[in-house]
């Protein structure tokens, strides 16, 4: 493992407080209440998924945590420093790979790494060579971003997250425009990488079976308003396989409660 | 192979059916030189010293103004992204300006500043920085959203947001933007150089309006000829490499054929 050889010692992961979000979204014709009243804590090192129907505003949390777009009520705290805009500590992936098309690989891995001053040019290009290792894509450092697969961008997009060393991960459907077979690989690498690393991750998803393999927390979100309805563990053990049993118990619990969910709405 | 080939008979061919309407004897010589008395006309410009002096001071005035220009299109290009005033204000103005030929700053350069090499670089300038100033300001406006965001949340701000996400991320409109800059330099100043003599220097434009003068129909079409190669080698040099490193990254471009 060559992260562990490697000199640096990682940023402890964070802890974080969502602390009676709401947020409206104001159109030319009408005004839309995206999120109600959010509260939501994750512990420093936990993987926590937000699950819910389109609409339910899982974006917009994920956008108001990193720091992105600002809440019209309530705040957020992380390691009880209320955030005010983006920053590195808190980095994002989203679905698309979000990936720069003018840099390689390599340069994109290195993107996060030029903004930390304290590291050396050598320091930055064996970080960026360890991520790069960690999500199996060593042998396309300088490769174009346009000659990977859409499983090969997300590794390199996943690489590039971690890179800066964040305290928390922000993945918002990172895996939502993948095939199924690259999908299942990479919920296994995920989980290992999240095992090495122990970051803080939220992970916004509308795929409960993925919730259910990766989170240690599943938080179910209703629509229109978002509101946070249902929150449950899930104690199994890792790494977690996407077609087992267990697993598949668990899902259904959460469905069936996403599906009520669902028919409440309609119904409206 | 076969591309060259064709290619070549084509040019070949060409040359072949000038020297039969020479030979024909239908046109005068005057009007319709033959090929090798072009080639001569070119080849004693060349030894006099003629030649080189005009190219000389036709490319000196074009880049210096084409530097000038994009020197100013960019960052103005990048204000008008951003500011809704600059957009109301520079940003309509040079909508307005960049449909105006360039050709026609010709007699406001001269009234302005006289038969001086500021009149010719004026003309080039106001060729180069309004295409290159909307060149940049669409492509920092069609900037896929998501790049901005992921380079917010890395901490890229202001200035370095700017030069390494905005310019690089509008590489494709920039380039085709440039392009279309040195394009419209290249005809006003060539216009501006037939249009008036400038004693400071004899440039390309002038020594085919000297041609046209002496009734010199090999320096005429020599001339040209020398323009048309310049402007070949330009487009080589200065926007292949561009080119070719987009379509590399980008991916875009690569022949399905």
């Amino acid at each position: 493992m060559m992260l562990q050889q490697s000199s640096f010692i990682p940023a402890p992961p964070a802890k974080l407080v969502v602390d009676s979000v709401s947020k409206w979204y104001r159109t030319a014709r009408a005004t839309v209440h995206a999120l109600d009243n959010i509260s939501l804590n994750v512990a420093e090192g936990e993987f926590v998924c937000l699950v819910g129907p389109s609409g339910c505003g899982k974006t917009t949390l994920l956008d108001i945590i990193a720091g992105l777009t600002k809440p019209d009520r309530g705040r957020v705290l992380a390691d009880d420093q209320v955030v005010e805009g983006p920053g590195r500590h808190r980095l994002v992936m989203f679905q698309e790979s979000a990936l720069f098309p003018w840099l390689t690989v390599m340069g994109n891995v290195l993107f996060g790494l030029k903004l930390k001053p304290e590291l050396t040019a050598k320091e930055r290009r064996q970080i960026a060579l360890d991520h790069l290792e960690l999500v199996g894509l060593e042998k396309f450092a300088d490769a174009n971003v346009h000659e990977l697969s859409g499983g090969m961008k997300q590794r390199a997009a996943l690489a590039r997250s971690l890179a800066p060393d964040p305290r928390v991960l922000l993945m918002d459907e990172p895996l939502a425009s993948l095939d199924a077979m690259t999908r299942e690989q990479l919920y296994s690498d995920i989980q290992r990488i999240w095992q090495t690393r122990r970051k803080t991750i939220l992970l916004v998803t509308h795929n409960v079976r993925e919730a259910v393999c990766l989170g240690d927390r599943v938080i179910l979100l209703s629509p229109r308003p978002g509101r946070i309805c249902a929150d449950y563990a899930v104690p199994l053990s890792r790494p977690r396989d996407i077609n087992s049993a267990e697993l598949a118990g668990y899902a259904r619990e959460i469905t069936a409660a996403l599906k009520s969910l669902m028919s409440e709405v309609v119904a409206e | 192979m076969r591309r060259v080939v064709v290619a070549a008979s084509f040019f070949i061919a060409l040359i072949a059916a000038w020297y039969v309407a020479v030979m024909s004897g239908r046109w005068s010589p005057v009007l319709l030189p033959s090929p090798e008395s072009i080639a001569d006309y070119l080849w004693s410009a060349l030894l006099d010293g003629s030649l080189l002096e005009g190219c000389w001071v036709t490319l000196r005035r074009l880049l210096v103004g084409y530097i000038i220009g994009v020197a100013m299109g960019l960052p103005l290009g990048l204000l008008t992204s951003t500011s809704q005033s600059f957009e109301d204000t520079v940003g309509a103005l040079a909508l307005g300006l960049q449909t105006l030929p360039s050709v026609c700053w010709v007699p406001l350069a001269l009234l302005w500043f006289g038969q001086t090499e500021t009149a010719m670089l004026f003309v080039v300038v106001m060729g180069t920085v309004w295409s290159v100033l909307i060149a940049t300001d669409t492509g920092a406006r069609t900037i896929p959203p998501i790049y901005a965001r992921a380079a917010r949340t890395m901490g890229s701000e202001g200035f370095h947001k700017w030069t390494r996400v905005v310019l690089p991320a509008s590489l494709p409109f920039l380039v085709s933007g440039m392009k279309q800059g040195w394009a419209f330099a290249w005809r006003s100043l060539m216009a501006a150089e037939i249009y008036v003599t400038i004693l400071t220097g004899f440039g390309l434009g002038h020594l085919l309006h000297y041609g046209r003068e002496l009734n010199a129909m090999d320096q005429v079409i020599g001339i040209m000829l020398v323009i048309v190669l310049i402007g070949l080698a330009a487009d080589k040099v200065l926007f292949s490499p561009w080119e070719r490193f987009l379509h590399q990254r980008w991916g875009t471009g690569l022949k399905q054929r």
